[in-house]
């Protein structure tokens, strides 16, 4: 079984130039960073606060904050990850103070290792995804992944649907590395085990083979 | 190796950052037991899934606002100074 390969490529080599700009009060360079992260910001924003109007708000306040302090940003760590930091840092904030009676952190832990034990163990279809429509499946991942505990829900989203390292992630999240280990792998399992329930191969045959 | 121990490894065997050694042990678990390897392809479209999903995408029109309305920030904090923004 071949392994998972990484989506994010390397980082561009202008960035260094671009920060320098930046630091210096060209906004226009501050700008084009904009431009190359704010997709993957919202994204983060998003999957943490699980509110779009908050997502807006955490992309503008993080890139307000990167800039502000972009002296404090000394390059020995990528510029992304150091913004990821500040965006993280920003939604759950917005989450705290929209759900004061609950606990937000990402330092929670979640009851046993029982909870992510493989019990759903059904092969899936060929191409699990094609039994549903487009909505239908994005409704489907969407409420799967919303299910997880914050602080699983963000590992899983940095290292497997942004790409950071697992190094970039322990960083972001100011966690140890195997932290974000056990983390990353529980918040795999559950998501599995969750989506088992639409994906898996139906014996009355519906189409699938 | 037993299914508990290869369901530790998995995250490292699916991130490709096993030895040699290791890896080969949890191959060998995978030929003959059947339960972990639908749990380890399972996982891996489970990350498939997610990593070619479009949720949350950004909307140009919405991107074109936020990034207007921070770089008129940017401007704005360079003309009056940290403490006003």
């Amino acid at each position: 079984m071949s392994t998972i390969q990484p989506r994010v490529g390397e980082p561009v080599s202008d960035e260094l130039v671009l920060v320098q700009a930046a630091k210096r009060g060209d906004v226009a360079a501050f700008e084009e960073l904009v431009r190359r992260y704010d997709r993957n910001v919202f994204r983060i924003a998003q999957h943490i606060t699980q509110n779009r109007e908050d997502a807006e708000d955490v992309v503008q306040d993080a890139f307000l904050k990167a800039f502000q302090n972009l002296e404090q940003f000394q390059g020995q760590s990528k510029f992304y990850t150091w913004l990821v930091r500040i965006a993280v840092n920003e939604a759950l904030m917005k989450l705290r103070r929209r759900r004061p009676e609950r606990t937000v952190s990402l330092d929670e832990e979640v009851k046993t290792e029982d909870d992510s034990l493989p019990r759903e163990v059904a092969d899936w279809s060929p191409n699990p995804e094609q039994q549903y429509s487009q909505a239908e499946l994005r409704d489907i991942l969407t409420r799967t992944i919303q299910g997880l505990p914050p602080g699983f829900r963000t590992v899983f989203v940095l290292r497997d649907v942004e790409g950071l390292s697992t190094e970039e992630t322990a960083e972001a999240l100011d966690l140890s590395i195997p932290a974000v280990k056990s983390r990353l792998l529980r918040a795999r399992l559950q998501l599995r085990e969750r989506l088992s329930r639409f994906f898996q191969r139906r014996e009355s045959g519906d189409g699938n083979k | 190796m037993k299914c508990s121990e290869f369901l530790q490894e998995l995250t490292n065997y699916l991130d490709g950052v096993l030895d040699e050694r290791t890896k080969s042990e949890l191959e060998d678990h995978l030929a003959w037991c059947h339960n972990c390897y639908v749990v380890c392809d399972t996982t891996k479209k489970t990350i498939e899934i997610y990593r070619d999903s479009q949720l949350y995408e950004l909307p140009e029109d919405l991107r074109t606002r936020l990034r207007s309305a921070i770089v008129s920030k940017c401007h704005q904090h360079k003309k009056t100074g940290p403490r006003s923004v």
